[in-house]
């Protein structure tokens, strides 16, 4: 219900998402691997913001887990996940949408939450109940910028 | 399971090689209660951590010197409250804790090491915090105190610091080990939106950073605990509801079937680690 709202206030505030490109967190199609290859929104994503969702508590957060040398001015590096360095230059963008979207299907029985999934979690709070972490453009902000970390 | 197992050696591995980790000579308080902060796995832990250690080797310096002497010790100002406490009539009878179980020194030694633990009918498992309201309102005929109210964290930091340097030693088999059990699948079982158990941070990435948060083995035998975060003490059930809302799930109640469960549970984990009551976090 709220995803609906959002998405109408994007395309009211003159947005590219159609909602008809729009892809459900039901509707996305993985490889044997968990790789997603279709965009979940057609547009193409703003690495700019994608860092800033990386960095974001309340959004990605990837670096409480993650250190990336790329954000080597911000203090508290995780050490729960790989770190991310280069991860552009050897993984695939469908290989790192599929991680974000739900990495469970690239690695099973992983810590990492799917930040593109509104499944019935067990006690989920009631204000993120059929919530994704993510917003699908913000899933495709965070591929973009994960991206540009070659080496 | 085969491979946290792995990744638990692997971080053993490290541990022995990091020049920080504390030792388990490193806590003595006021320079005379030696504090066991690491220990050897009882057996229903073996396998599942090589070592088992107090939240304390995971602290920083400036946080684990607090704990050193009592007069450094936030949490003791309470303890003297409880101590105080304990010595106050109360309730239709009048009577006070002192009354019945005289001197606390000697009647409580032990008691926080063996919690929780089945009612004396056997038909409920017990905290340290159900054992007290039970003696107000059965014996005093006082009203019950709340689980997080400053008199019962007052009451269960002095009833706790009775068996300050006493291991950990809970009854986990009988009539106790169906809630035990509970415990356990609750360990195990993830929730809420972020889908974590608490397996997932405190058995396969303990002494990991979580951004600035040396992610702990999360043992609960320091408790109550005085958090420098909460500028006071709180409940085993208090820092439980904590950690679900982080992971964005719907916490349980104090005092709710679940956390007793899970209490009981945690506690076995860390069989064998001191007690540490009033224990200082971050």
């Amino acid at each position: 219900m709220k995803r609906t709202l959002a998405l109408a206030v994007c395309v009211a505030m003159g947005g590219s998402v159609a909602l008809a490109d729009m892809l459900a967190p039901a509707d996305v199609t993985y490889g044997d691997y968990g790789a997603v290859e279709q965009s979940l929104t057609g547009t193409p994503g703003d690495p700019e913001n994608g860092a800033q969702v990386f960095l974001a508590r309340k959004l990605g957060n990837c670096l409480a887990c993650h250190a990336n040398s790329d954000m080597a001015d911000q203090p508290f590096h995780g050490e729960v996940g790989p770190p991310l360095d280069g991860i552009g230059s050897y993984r695939t963008e469908a290989e790192l949408r599929g991680m974000i979207i739900n990495s469970k299907k690239t690695f099973q029985g992983t810590i990492m939450p799917a930040f593109y999934v509104a499944d019935d979690f067990t006690r989920n709070q009631d204000k993120f109940e059929g919530e994704t972490i993510l917003t699908a453009q913000q899933v495709e902000d965070v591929v973009a910028y994960l991206m540009t970390l070659t080496d | 399971m085969r491979l946290s197992t792995l990744k638990t050696a692997a971080c053993g591995l490290a541990l022995v090689a990091a020049p920080l980790a504390a030792s388990a000579e490193d806590l003595l308080i006021n320079g005379q209660v030696e504090i066991n902060t690491e220990v050897q796995p009882a057996d229903h832990m073996k396998g599942i951590v090589p070592v088992v250690r107090s939240g304390w080797t995971f602290r920083s310096p400036e946080t684990q010197v607090l704990q050193m002497d009592d007069f450094d010790n936030p949490g003791m100002i309470f303890v003297d409250q409880g101590m105080s406490l304990w010595q106050t009539g109360d309730g239709e009878t009048g009577e006070s804790c002192a009354d019945c179980h005289g001197d606390m020194a000697e009647s409580m030694e032990g008691v926080r090491a063996s919690m929780p633990k089945m009612n004396p009918e056997g038909t409920d498992l017990w905290t340290l915090e159900e054992n007290i309201n039970n003696c107000r309102t059965e014996r005093m005929e006082a009203d019950e105190w709340a689980w997080e109210s400053s008199e019962m964290l007052a009451m269960t930091a002095a009833i706790g610091k009775q068996s300050r340097g006493m291991p950990v030693d809970v009854e986990i088999d009988g009539p106790a080990r169906e809630w035990w059990e509970r415990g356990e699948e609750l360990y195990y079982q993830r929730v809420g939106q972020l889908d974590m158990a608490c397996a997932n941070c405190h058995e396969d990435n303990y002494d990991n950073m979580i951004r600035a948060d040396h992610l702990s083995q999360g043992q609960i035998n320091g408790f109550p605990v005085y958090r420098l975060k909460w500028g006071g003490l709180g409940s085993i059930h208090r820092r439980f509801k904590g950690c679900m809302k982080n992971i964005r799930a719907e916490p349980y109640n104090r005092g709710s079937d679940e956390f007793k469960a899970l209490e009981l549970y945690v506690a076995s984990r860390g069989a064998g680690l001191d007690v540490e009551t009033p224990s200082v976090r971050n």
